[in-house]
């Protein structure tokens, strides 16, 4: 089964391109700091706004520091926020909408209403204020995109829940005498897991945005750390006589979260037997 | 060893109170194979999920009567204990062998969960005891391997095997392995041969008959199927509406119907005139 899985996988090329590049982007972060050229925190400002040259590739911002060895540093930041967050994003959903579909009748109306609530409010600006609250640094920021992404998932695991739990396997455990964990997390979890699969993948992808977004607005990784948003950020002043400053991170981002995306809408069409 | 006394069970849909059961009694003895016959929505497979307890609360309750094993009222029993009844003593059979079996765990792991969850405490578990030794199977391969012969299969091919590679007629043989592998008082067989053809269904309940006589078990065998349960049991049951409208012998009952009811379901079994 797994064999056919990755022989389905290998003809999707796309897929296979968007897993290579993270697993690429991975092996950056991991080895960052060994790979910097320049100290990313090392400020020069004799050769401030310089342009990309063979000393500085992506050239250097306005206090001088190379622009590539942050943009380095920063696959860190992203990379972490988009695991952690989503990482947060399926204990929570993926328990509660296991539960509310499994269990179904007052407890699953709760977890629905309460996931209604939660889409009902702009995540964005739920996050905004929460950090507004609680102080902008990277670990709140991963904190709080878990908290406020797993309402959609909730209700795609509840979903499957409904459909799976009819089925005469889930009985057939019931009858056994084998407890209620053990088939919640042992017969029904491995059932509905690649929708979930697809939708962390997907997921980690948003989180990366997001992240990126708030840093930008100065709410996430706080300078003189660097991330893609902070720099981007940056790079917005200077505009009009430093394009490399906006057009490097910018770049990053995208290629990151379509390369995610990729990976995700792959998954799907490997693990969808309709397809 | 079974007998069932004036039991009630009614459903709930839409604030609307069902009655499935009523006032049902039934009586199956030791080593005694009986059959429960009636159309779909009659009330049958619901008297064995009762007997099981296994009605979902917020579906339906079970309002009145005794359900009596082995000189205990299963109604009455705590959760705990009847979790040791249900899968140890007393095991179910399932209509369809393609949604019977986790389609994402292999068949000795499915097994070896039965036998997890019940770890054999009363009598003592035995290798190599003959295919038709009635006493439960030792723990680890070799046992499994023995209930998997009990039942024609070949253990080393099926052992290993995800459902999907198994036909359907394999699949059930499984099912009957799994539900034997306790072993158990009484089989609860619902419509155990209806998802299969006929010669795999012919097959299916020699085999089950043949258990039952060597290993002295109970059997309840649910169907809609007159003719075909006639062949397999001592004595027929027929339901319509949750109530019994006769029991008697089941060679007698097939050639001497009592009730109307009966009268037109033998009836309705096809004869094909000679020219």
């Amino acid at each position: 089964m797994i064999s056919l899985y990755l022989e389905r996988f290998r003809q999707n090329r796309l897929a296979v391109a968007g897993f290579l590049f993270i697993v690429l982007l991975a092996l950056l972060a991991l080895f960052a700091p060994w790979l910097c050229p320049h100290d990313p925190l090392a400020q020069n400002l004799v050769e401030r706004l310089h342009g990309p040259s063979a000393a500085h590739w992506l050239g250097t911002d306005d206090l001088g520091r190379d622009v590539f060895s942050r943009l380095l540093l920063g696959t860190r930041v992203s990379l972490s926020v988009g695991f952690v967050a989503v990482g947060i994003e399926l204990v929570i959903g993926v328990t509660l909408g296991l539960c509310a579909g499994f269990f179904g009748g007052k407890l699953d109306t709760l977890v629905m209403r309460l996931v209604d609530v939660m889409l009902s409010i702009p995540a964005i600006f739920l996050i905004l204020a929460v950090l507004a609250f609680l102080g902008p640094n990277i670990y709140n920021v991963m904190v709080i995109i878990g908290l406020t992404a797993w309402p959609g998932l909730t209700r795609l695991v509840r979903g499957e829940c409904l459909s799976i739990r009819e089925r005469e396997y889930i009985q057939a455990a019931r009858l056994s005498g084998i407890s209620t964990a053990r088939i919640l997390f042992v017969h029904l979890l491995p059932n509905v897991i690649s929708p979930i699969l697809v939708s962390a993948t997907l997921g980690v992808g948003g989180a990366i945005l997001t992240e990126s977004a708030l840093s930008f607005l100065g709410l996430g990784v706080q300078p003189p750390a660097p991330s893609w948003g902070n720099i981007l950020s940056i790079g917005r002043d200077y505009l009009h006589m430093a394009w490399w400053l906006s057009l490097f991170p910018t770049v990053a981002i995208l290629v990151t979260v379509l390369a995610f995306n990729l990976l995700g809408e792959g998954l799907r069409d490997v693990l969808d037997p309709r397809t | 060893m079974l007998s069932i006394e004036n039991l009630c069970v009614e459903y709930y849909r839409r604030g609307q109170v069902i009655s499935a059961v009523r006032d049902l009694s039934l009586t199956i003895n030791p080593g005694e194979t009986v059959g429960l016959v009636g159309e779909s929505g009659s009330g049958k497979s619901t008297v064995a999920l009762a007997i099981l307890r296994l009605i979902r609360a917020q579906e339906g309750r079970i309002t009145g009567g005794k359900i009596v094993f082995k000189g205990r009222n299963l109604l009455a029993l705590a959760q705990e204990e009847m979790r040791q009844v249900r899968g140890q003593e007393i095991t179910m059979i399932f209509q369809d062998p393609f949604t019977s079996l986790n389609p994402v765990m292999t068949v000795r792991d499915q097994m070896q969960e039965v036998l997890d969850a019940h770890p054999l405490s009363s009598s003592p578990a035995v290798v190599g005891g003959g295919p038709m030794d009635p006493r439960p199977v030792a723990a680890g391969d070799d046992g499994l391997k023995e209930a998997l012969s009990r039942v024609q299969l070949d253990p080393s091919r099926v052992l290993n095997s995800y459902p999907h590679q198994l036909s359907g007629g394999q699949r059930q043989r499984v099912m009957i392995a799994i539900a034997l592998l306790s072993g158990p008082a009484l089989v609860l067989a619902d419509e155990p041969t209806t998802a299969l053809d006929v010669l795999v269904q012919k097959d299916i309940l020699e085999l089950l008959f043949q258990l039952q006589k060597t290993m002295q078990i109970s059997v309840l065998l649910i169907s809609h199927n007159l003719a075909l349960v006639a062949q397999y049991t001592q004595r027929l049951a027929v339901m319509r509406q949750g109530k019994i409208v006769e029991e008697q012998p089941s060679r007698d009952l097939f050639y001497n119907p009592k009730d109307a009811y009966t009268q037109e379901l033998i009836r309705a079994i096809p004869a094909i005139p000679q020219n």
